[in-house]
């Protein structure tokens, strides 16, 4: 075995050789990292990498978790801890070789917009008036301010593309936001609304935190929870129609929407 | 009961061994119903037992009576056997166990050494073993197929089928019959060449093997495009059935590689999608049957066919992922009915057969197109039950439409082919489960149980009146098998991946599911 110096050169040189892009720039390689990319990525990243209600937009230049190649490289391979993004290898599809890693990025390279997309709307005037005039906070709490009725916000502009962050605030409906994630369930718990009449005749309206097919975690705008048996209950009733207003312009002007949107897309989770 | 006789009946307990399965044990399974002796419980695919100890009128009182916890992570798909008091099963990683089916406490474990550069598609699973004679039967996911001791886990013989790293994988339980363990082979989304294979159960010498792609000039091979029979996929990665009367084994087949991209496969691409009618001796084609002509949307058959006589009619029935319902003359492979039992937008009209024909619009582009049911199907292979006495057929479905579209790659052998990709319908419309009840002559559904999200546990059903199931919450479920009416549930903690089976020790019936890593059993108290 050789002396330790030399055995840390020899691993130093090893993963030097490795850790560059093998394919950087190069456009068949992007092409063949677009399709690795549909079929590995795009289930949450979008088709395009633009992201969406289930993964970030990755055309952005300025990336969460690392802007770099190798940082996006073990991004993909090793995943990511404390978020939903998994390793390459394992849990979804085929897995990925490090070649097709590269590939991948890649091709994330060839589709980056070229001017950085900087949210259109000014970052503190959001935060007023996310805990001001729009009452946000009301129900969503970011960096441990606010509600607890709604999802917290604060991981938000990092997980999610700016449009599908627009959509909830002016069509909450369309697509109801994920709550709870179980590792064993397909689909996360969706924010439903349940309304239900108790065995002693009350009527209690809320969001739905947890549901299977005898039991439901329900919290009032109050943010009292309640933990109910179905069978007690005298009904139970679930709609896809969100707490969270929908909110139209009159409410909410556009200028104070992009404010908000720049607020939740600068806010860095701890 | 004076002391002597206690003591011996407590030695007689203590040197229980296993004893003989042989193939007579298991075409007369119905002669011993505390055993469990298929991965379908019978040869017949049912999945049904005949144990009514615990039945409608005490289900309430059902308990949980012991956990085995496997320590594997990943995906826990087994159905276990029993014999004789004694429990086998698998885990993910290629682990097998024998465990006391009174108590759960293990007698043997064994663990495949596997190669560091698997990449099998859809995790490192394996749904059960087979047993006979004195062996039980495992395929590993580096696709070789091993005998195991039943008495001490240890290896008897150990062959290799192929070479795993062109992505070839053994996931389902093996097939005894006669005197050979059948096996079909995993790997669709690596543009393989798909197998079903006979082992002689002494030796390990193969008997016999089908491919589920013709090569050159064979029958069949002008049912691809140029050379793209090569590259075919069909792979057979579920449990098959065996008809003693015919000594027929019939075997479903998977999706045609690349999976969702049509293009430079033209033609109907046998035998994916096919349920094929094998000789149990020779492995020669008798009939076949397929699904889905030119598939684009990965819908597998790898569904458990059931056998089903109805009066002078002796038919085989499956639920298949793309939605239909198909009711096929085993004697034959002519199709009798295919009704969806589930939401189906891909097809608008059958050929002359009956045959339900995909419409020109359900094919996937390179932007995508919204097609139901999506990917994972209407169901998929968690497997259904049929009961004789109710004479209903019991299946999990999925309620879920997704986009396709093409991701065109090339072929590299052992790496990823799917020339596709999909991704969940962008009009965020709600998915959901259930579990229906389906009479198998009119293709009706007389019941359901709406499951809050979808399922991936398989059903069985019991002569104690009887269906069980898990949901994805976790939630194990005791149904009237006449109403559907939920009479008892336990929750285990994870949804299940596996699907439920019965078995009795000293005359007390139990009833067993993987879920999360655990394998859970209940009895009455």
């Amino acid at each position: 075995m050789p002396p330790k110096v030399v055995r840390l050169l020899l691993l130093g040189t090893v993963l030097f050789a490795q850790e560059r892009n093998p394919v950087a720039g190069d456009p068949k390689s992007a092409q063949a990292g677009e399709f690795q990319f549909r079929i590995n990525c795009s289930f949450c990243h979008g088709l395009g990498a633009r992201g969406g209600g289930r993964g970030p937009d990755l055309t952005l230049a300025r990336k969460r978790h690392g802007a770099s190649d190798v940082e996006m490289f073990h991004n993909i391979k090793d995943g990511i801890a404390g978020t939903a993004m998994p390793a390459a290898i394992g849990s979804i599809g085929v897995g990925m070789t490090d070649e097709e890693i590269w590939q991948v990025v890649t091709y994330l390279r060839s589709v980056q917009v070229k001017t950085p997309a900087k949210p259109p709307g000014n970052a503190a005037n959001g935060k007023d008036a996310f805990f001001g005039s729009a009452k946000c906070f009301a129900c969503h709490m970011v960096q441990g301010k606010g509600g607890r009725l709604g999802p917290d916000l604060t991981g938000t502009g990092s997980s999610r593309s700016l449009e599908s962050i627009v959509e909830s605030i002016r069509d909450p409906n369309r697509r109801l936001a994920a709550g709870l994630t179980e590792a064993t369930k397909a689909f996360p718990q969706e924010y439903e609304t349940a309304t239900v009449v108790t065995a002693e005749g009350k009527t209690i309206t809320g969001v739905t935190l947890n549901e299977d097919s005898f039991t439901v975690q329900i919290m009032d705008p109050a943010e009292k929870i309640y933990l109910l048996d179905k069978d007690k209950l005298r009904s139970f009733k679930k709609t896809r129609t969100s707490l969270m207003p929908a909110y139209a312009t009159s409410q909410l002007s556009d200028k104070d929407l992009a404010d908000i949107v720049a607020y939740l897309m600068s806010v860095e989770a701890k | 009961m004076n002391r002597t006789n206690l003591a011996s009946i407590l030695l007689f307990t203590a040197s229980i061994s296993p004893a003989q399965v042989t193939f007579d044990r298991i075409l007369n399974s119905s002669k011993e119903p505390q055993n469990w002796l298929t991965y379908s419980g019978d040869y017949s695919g049912r999945r049904f037992s005949t144990l009514d100890q615990i039945n409608v009128d005490n289900v309430k009182s059902l308990a949980a009576k012991w956990v085995y916890q496997t320590g594997a992570t990943g995906k826990f798909e087994t159905t276990p056997l029993v014999v004789d008091g004694i429990l086998y099963g698998t885990a993910p990683d290629d682990r097998a166990f024998a465990l006391d089916a009174r108590t759960g406490r293990p007698i043997w474990l064994y663990q495949r050494q596997l190669p560091g550069d698997l990449r099998p598609c859809c995790g490192r699973v394996n749904r059960g073993l087979a047993i006979l004679g004195d062996k039980v039967f495992m395929g590993t996911l580096d696709a070789h197929m091993l005998a195991l001791d039943a008495k001490t886990g240890n290896v008897v013989w150990d062959v290799s089928a192929v070479d795993y790293t062109q992505g070839y994988s053994f996931t389902p339980a093996p097939l005894a019959v006669k005197n050979q363990v059948v096996i079909g082979v995993a790997g669709g989304e690596y543009g393989i060449r798909g197998f079903i294979d006979a082992y002689d159960a002494e030796t390990g010498k193969r008997n016999w093997r089908f491919y589920t792609v013709p090569g050159r000039g064979e029958p069949g091979q002008e049912t691809w495009e140029g050379e793209s029979y090569k590259t075919g996929g069909a792979a057979a990665w579920i449990t098959g059935v065996y008809d003693p009367t015919t000594n027929l084994i019939f075997w479903p087949t998977g999706n045609p590689s690349p999976s969702n991209r049509g293009q430079g496969r033209a033609g109907d691409n046998l035998y994916s999608n096919t349920l094929l009618a094998l000789d149990a001796d020779t492995g020669k084609l008798k009939w076949h049957f397929q699904f889905t002509h030119h598939d684009e949307h990965d819908w597998d058959s790898t569904e458990v066919p059931v056998i089903i006589d109805q009066g002078d009619k002796h038919l085989i029935v499956q639920a298949n992922r793309n939605g239909y319902f198909y009711v096929i003359d085993r004697t034959n492979g002519k199709l009798l009915s295919a009704t969806p039992f589930g939401k189906v937008t891909w097809s608008d009209h059958k050929d002359a057969e009956g045959r339900p024909i995909a419409t020109k619009e359900s094919s996937p582009t390179l932007e995508g197109r919204f097609v139901c049911p999506g990917a994972s199907g209407v169901t998929n292979w968690m497997s259904p039950t049929f009961n004789p006495v109710t004479g209903l057929f019991y299946v999990n479905i999925r309620e879920q439409c997704d986009v396709f579209s093409t991701a065109p790659q090339p072929y590299e052998a052992g790496h990823a082919f799917y020339g596709s990709a999909y991704i969940p319908a962008p009009q965020g419309e709600p998915y959901s489960g259930a579990l229906r009840a389906i009479d198998p002559a009119t293709g009706d559904i007389k019941w359901e149980f709406k499951h809050p999200s979808p399922t991936w546990s398989g059903v069985l059903s019991t002569g104690g009146g009887l269906v069980f199931s898990a949901d994805a919450e976790g939630n194990f479920i005791a149904f009237d098998a006449r109403s559907g009416k939920p009479l008892w549930h336990f929750q285990t903690g994870s949804g299940a991946i596996a699907a439920p089976m019965s078995y009795a020790v000293d005359g007390k019936q139990y009833v067993a599911i993987a879920t999360g890593s655990a394998l859970y059993t209940f009895t009455l108290p």
